[in-house]
């Protein structure tokens, strides 16, 4: 059993529902990454969608833009990345980490090296943007064979047969994108949403995270009633713009919004 | 290797690849919408309605057959072969954009979508998306790197005398390459109502394939004109790559007859040596890159590169994917010249056949001067005058240090 499921299967068993923040690494600087992501931990993730950098996150909206360009002004590469959870992995052996990101990057460093460096570092799935299930029969097998899940966006334009085969093609959970558009966009329609995702649970047995559009712990409270886990990234990664010239306050900003959430979605099991 | 009808109807692939390249790689989001619009093109294609409306179009309404014109005193200046310019610069809107934009706004029309968006480098794209939709009362915003929204300001004013919106984009490096990224956002999040008139045969499936369709009116033109005016097949064809779709329409008809030189000529800018240039079939090398896998200008670390070209219509890290096979393949042949040879074959053509080509055209008007004392004076080579200059007189004016 991998970490992910694992971790999603206690969850399930206590009643609970996986909270799923999303950083950029790199950003506001790669140093201050595996840091960041203890403070995760200790607001109340389950799992850390961490983002890697790419000059051209066309999924993205500006907020996340701007993480990309910050960390890149630093310099950072996928390589790095992989050396910050490796990191992260000395101190903590337990929380799930999802490297997040587009193709590219992997293409360049090579999938196999790219695999192998991934799963020596302890991550435990991958999920890219701009990889369709279509394209990815080279890289999905070296994923399987490292014990690395591979995970999946599903939309609100996903046809039963789609939902279908890319379920077949995922481990760990599936993404569900809440709302058509970019990250950090659009209002959330929680109607729409509970809909989409009690239909996804017909045809899948694979847990549901959704993403896109939560913002604070009511809408983390509505999504998760209807969902396995919610992905919390934009509003996360505004807030690292907006205190990131001093790292102590950061932190205590990204608490102080992470964990009300952790709150709201802990009241749904009682 | 030697090419077939047979080998070439089976590519694209049913999943859009190009050997190697091409495919589909775009967020989950797009995927129903790009594997509709596959369905629909491939029914449509073989509609006599929609072809006869096309062709009709492309007659009437772009004035076509455009010319091939024998470039005589340009010939006898330069020695060697003959020189003949294929006038795509005479289409309405000035430019071979236009064949691409009528074939897509039909499509949008026959697939009931009211809105349309199209993304621009040099703005022949989006004048020409810009006035199809006016032509069809469609909804127009044009999306255009902040940096060639300056570089391009008459072409900017044009789209907003024909009604369009056109939004400055100011991530990344303001060019054309941000502009696609942008495009792609509103596309994503406009998906219902919107369709994306991608202006070159880049992109995901299947839009390499239905830009290379509309845009093979080119070569086949070409094919006819040059066996009853210059009595031959011609032995070279040269057009300008950016994203290359002036060069596949002049190309794609003639892939299988083995005699028929081609040469895309890429932005060498500042030199290839430099790094700062758009040439990633000379100096690039494969991987993913908006929706498609093909040629990338990149670093170690797979982040795209900076261009360079003084040419915004050029200044792109990537290139079709269908240019990306042709070059392994070795049919066809992949070159670059700079930034000033281009405005040296500008010039050139200008004093002395007395017609000005768009910078992004003078690249291939470059390197045909080039190529044209190597071969016998019995050839034939045609160059793809993709586009008028017009556009681009503030730019040589500013190089000539003339306020204009």
């Amino acid at each position: 059993m991998s970490r992910i499921e694992g971790v999603l299967k206690t969850l399930k068993g206590q009643g609970r529902k996986a909270l799923i923040p999303y950083i950029t690494a790199g950003d506001p600087h790669p140093d201050q990454t595996v840091e960041l992501m203890h403070t995760l931990v200790e607001a109340g993730a389950d799992i850390i969608e961490l983002g890697v950098p790419f000059s051209d996150p066309m999924a993205d909206g500006p907020v996340i833009q701007l993480a990309c360009e910050r960390a890149l002004k630093h310099g950072t590469s996928l390589r790095q990345v992989i050396a910050m959870i490796k990191e992260f992995r000395s101190t903590n052996d337990s929380t799930p980490v999802v490297l997040m990101g587009y193709l590219n990057p992997m293409e360049a460093m090579g999938y196999e090296a790219f695999a192998d460096a991934a799963a020596d570092a302890g991550v435990d799935g991958i999920l890219t943007v701009d990889l369709p299930p279509e394209e990815a029969d080279e890289v999905a097998p070296l994923f399987t064979a490292r014990n690395l899940d591979a995970i999946f966006l599903l939309a609100p334009t996903t046809t039963d047969d789609r939902i279908r085969s890319i379920s077949e093609h995922s481990s760990g959970y599936v993404y569900y994108v809440s709302v058509k558009g970019i990250t950090g966009a659009g209002k959330i329609n929680v109607d729409e949403v509970a809909a989409k995702v009690a239909h996804i649970h017909e045809i899948t047995a694979l847990p549901v995270g959704v993403g896109f559009g939560i913002r604070d712990a009511e809408t983390a409270a509505a999504i998760g009633r209807v969902s396995d886990g919610v992905i919390v990234g934009s509003v996360l990664v505004d807030t690292i713009a907006r205190n990131q010239a001093d790292s102590d306050q950061l932190k205590r900003a990204l608490t102080d919004l992470l964990h009300p959430m952790r709150e709201a979605l802990d009241g749904l099991a009682s | 290797m030697k090419l077939t009808e047979e080998m070439l109807s089976a590519l694209p692939d049913a999943r859009g690849h190009f050997g190697a390249y091409g495919g589909r790689f775009v967020s989950e989001t797009l995927m129903d919408s790009l594997m509709t619009l596959e369905k629909e093109y491939l029914r449509l294609k073989k509609d006599p309605e929609f072809q006869r409306t096309f062709d009709e179009d492309l007659a009437h309404y772009v004035g076509r057959p455009s010319p091939l014109y024998f470039a005589e005193r340009l010939t006898r200046e330069t020695g060697g072969a003959q020189i003949w310019l294929k006038r795509e610069d005479l289409n309405h809107t000035g430019a071979h954009k236009v064949n691409n934009t009528i074939g897509q706004a039909l499509l949008a029309s026959f697939l009931g979508k009211k809105r349309v968006i199209a993304e621009t480098g040099a703005g022949q794209h989006g004048v020409a998306t810009a006035t199809v939709c006016a032509r069809l009362g469609l909804e127009c915003h044009v999306f255009m790197g902040a940096e060639d929204v300056k570089r391009q300001s008459l072409n900017v004013y044009r789209m907003k005398l024909l009604g369009a919106e056109v939004h400055a984009v100011q991530s990344g490096t303001k060019t054309l390459k941000d502009a696609m990224n942008d495009a792609m956002r509103d596309w994503v999040s406009n998906v219902d109502d919107t369709f994306y008139i991608i202006g070159t045969v880049a992109g995901p499936h299947p839009y390499p394939l239905l830009v290379r369709d509309f845009q093979s009116v080119i070569g086949r033109e070409t094919r006819e004109q040059s066996l009853a005016q210059a009595g031959r097949l011609p032995d070279a064809l040269v057009a300008c790559v950016g994203g290359g779709s002036n060069a596949i329409g002049m190309f794609y008809p003639f892939l299988t007859d083995e005699s028929v030189q081609m040469y895309g000529v890429e932005a060498g800018g500042l030199g290839i040596d430099s790094g700062q240039h758009a040439a990633p079939l000379c100096a690039g090398r494969p991987g993913v890159l908006h929706g498609n896998r093909t040629y990338l200008m990149e670093d170690e670390n797979g982040q795209i590169a900076g261009t360079h070209s003084v040419s915004a219509g050029l200044d792109y890290p990537g290139v079709g994917p269908e240019h990306s096979w042709l070059k392994d393949i070795g049919r066809a042949q992949y070159v670059s010249v700079t930034d000033d040879e281009a405005l040296d074959g500008f010039r050139k053509l200008t004093r002395v056949e007395g017609i000005m080509p768009a910078l992004e055209t003078a690249h291939a008007v470059a390197y045909a001067l080039k190529l044209a004392p190597t071969m016998d004076k019995d050839q034939v080579i045609v160059i793809n005058i993709s586009g008028r200059g017009d556009k681009d007189i503030h730019t040589i004016a500013q190089l000539d240090g003339i306020e204009a």
